[in-house]
């Protein structure tokens, strides 16, 4: 059973893992950043990093160094560092301004492998790639600009530290270097390419239909690309032919996604519920969701109906089932009390999933993941218990 | 009359399925700052200034009379609908009781101040709303609201005809006496 945790009545906007998962930074729609530790079965705020003045986007702890990244919609982003306080000698979070250069909304932020250097998507058509610059204390950024024409949605970081992913909302993922002569050495030639010089655009992909491109992934060798669109789209290319594979769900569309294997890819979004993917270069499917919407839950009861009772003597639920068709349009599942009228969903996230996120790793491959969603629940997911897909939408009252 | 009643619902039914499954498709918001003004964030469906980031705006429509419009962006969905409006006081009962409606806009937190042209009564309804709300529950209460507006207007339109039959036949009585 997957582990749920409701950390506020508010939306958690992203999350994440310190590298032993005792603590947890989330943004909960707000200014503010908050550090969560773990007590038992219970998430409890011990640090907030307030310095931003508005909403705050995206958070990436960086496993290794222990720096927290954040970014906002004020346009800013700030590196957090446990130092000892002059005072008192006790460890607080310092922040560190980051020289981003650019004039509208942060909207997403990832560190590199090597935690020396990480990327924040923009709203001003640019994706800006910090690197430390000791002389000052600060880090600065170099922007890649060039071909992004709308907002960059998010960003992912090839294991060799050079290449980035990026999905935007004119509708294309792409892959550039993101090579920093004073950082990195030269790169080894990959699927991508072998000369990258900064801005090389090492791919461009349309989404299939048309759709924004809400997320993008490296697979964990780095040699194969997915992302997912707003046309309810998951395409997965593989840079050499180029060979894509596009899936196309009947469901609401993904808005992020996780590796967890070479083969096998958790993604969820607006339709409340994870889904697992898996194939090779050969072809890939949907393997089915990481939520069992069809067993029983033993939390509380569901109500039988709703608002709309009031039909005098003809109380009956069958009637009430008639009734909705009839006049709503709505039709009750078989089966189940009357759910279309009552207000919990099926699945076990109330509202769509913002981020999914690796959490335990067993080798090279992820066993874990967690997902954080507009409902405020954070859920941590066995990803190997994965149930099929039965015919219904999980998050939507349709059909 | 109990014939004619299955056969109109019959008729209500797709449509408001087809109203219903579309507005779930258009619900899929999310917080999204503006690309063309620094630290803005607002619904991209009114301010309209990046093309790539709005939808195609599709109407579904029962008949001549009456329609709906929805136009979906990343962080924000309008929603116009055409009430039916058969005679003059049709028309005249549903300006006043949009009109009423819209000047209490705040109170029903998802209603436009004014309605779209060549529509009776608009929705704007944005990424703070479905981060707020339940998202099946706008759904419904949109869905309830097309279905309740057509009963409320043709009971007003009952009661204003019964009124002035009561009206002229005492004011004839009178005149009579």
């Amino acid at each position: 059973m997957p582990e749920v945790f409701t950390l506020a009545q508010t939306p958690v906007t992203a999350h994440s893992f310190s590298a032993d998962r005792s603590q947890l930074a989330v943004s909960l729609n707000s200014n503010d950043a908050q550090i969560l530790t773990r007590q038992g079965l219970e998430w409890v705020p011990t640090v907030t990093l307030s310095e931003h003045d508005k909403l705050i986007t995206s958070i990436d702890w960086a496993p290794n160094s222990n720096r927290i990244v954040t970014c906002s919609q004020d346009r800013n982003a700030y590196v957090w560092q446990e130092q000892p306080d002059l005072e008192t000698g006790k460890l607080v979070w310092k922040p560190t301004l980051v020289l981003l250069r650019i004039n509208r909304a942060a909207t997403h932020v990832r560190w590199s492998p090597r935690e020396d250097k990480f990327a924040v998507a923009s709203g001003a058509r640019a994706i800006a790639i910090c690197s430390f610059d000791p002389e000052n204390n600060w880090w600065v950024s170099k922007l890649l600009k060039k071909p992004i024409r709308s907002t960059v949605l998010s960003v992912d970081w090839h294991p060799n530290n050079v290449l980035l992913a990026a999905g935007s909302a004119d509708m294309k993922a792409r892959v550039f270097s993101a090579y920093i002569k004073e950082v990195d050495e030269r790169p080894a030639p990959t699927a991508w390419g072998s000369k990258l010089p900064f801005n090389t655009v090492c791919g461009e992909y349309s989404s299939p239909a048309g759709g924004w491109v809400h997320t993008v992934g490296f697979s964990p060798s780095g040699d194969v690309l997915a992302f997912a669109s707003h046309d309810s789209s998951i395409s997965i290319v593989y840079p050499n032919g180029p060979v894509i594979h596009n899936i196309r769900m009947p469901s609401l569309p993904i808005v992020s996604l996780s590796w967890t294997s070479e083969d096998t890819i958790v993604a969820a979004g607006h339709d409340c519920r994870p889904f697992v993917f898996s194939g090779s270069e050969g072809g890939w499917q949907e393997a089915g969701t990481l939520d069992d919407t069809t067993s029983p839950r033993s939390a509380e009861p569901r109500s039988g109906f709703g608002p709309s009772n009031s039909v005098g003597r003809l109380r009956t639920s069958a009637f009430a089932t008639f009734r909705d068709a009839d006049s709503r349009g709505q039709s009750a599942i078989a089966g189940s009390a009357s759910p279309t009228a009552d207000t919990k969903l099926l699945t076990i996230h109330q509202n769509t999933i913002t981020d999914v996120r690796p959490y335990e790793y067993s080798g090279s491959n992820v066993i874990k993941v967690s997902t954080s969603g507009v409902d405020g629940m954070l859920v941590i997911w066995d990803v190997n218990a994965v149930v099929a897909l039965t015919g219904r939408l999980g998050g939507a009252h349709l059909m | 009359m109990n014939l004619q009643h299955s056969v109109m619902s019959n008729v209500l039914r797709p449509y408001l399925a087809a109203v219903r499954s579309t507005l779930t498709a258009a619900l899929t918001l999310e917080n999204f700052s503006s690309q063309v003004v620094e630290r803005h964030n607002k619904p991209e469906v009114e301010a309209g200034t990046s093309k790539e980031v709005l939808l195609n705006p599709l109407t579904i429509s029962r008949n001549e009379n009456e329609r709906v419009f929805i136009e979906p962006s990343i962080n924000s969905i309008r929603l116009s609908i055409k009430i039916k409006q058969a005679d003059e006081i049709e028309r005249i009962l549903c300006n006043k009781f949009t009109r009423f409606m819209m000047q209490r806009a705040e109170s029903f937190i998802v209603l436009r101040r004014k309605p779209v042209p060549g529509y009776d009564i608009s929705f704007l309804i944005t990424n703070t709303h479905t981060e707020t709300m339940l998202k099946h529950k706008i759904v419904d209460f949109i869905i309830q609201f097309m279905e309740e507006v057509d009963k409320e207007i043709s009971e007003m339109k009952l009661s204003l005809n019964a009124r002035a039959r009561i009206v002229a036949e005492s004011y004839l009585t009178a005149i009579q006496g």
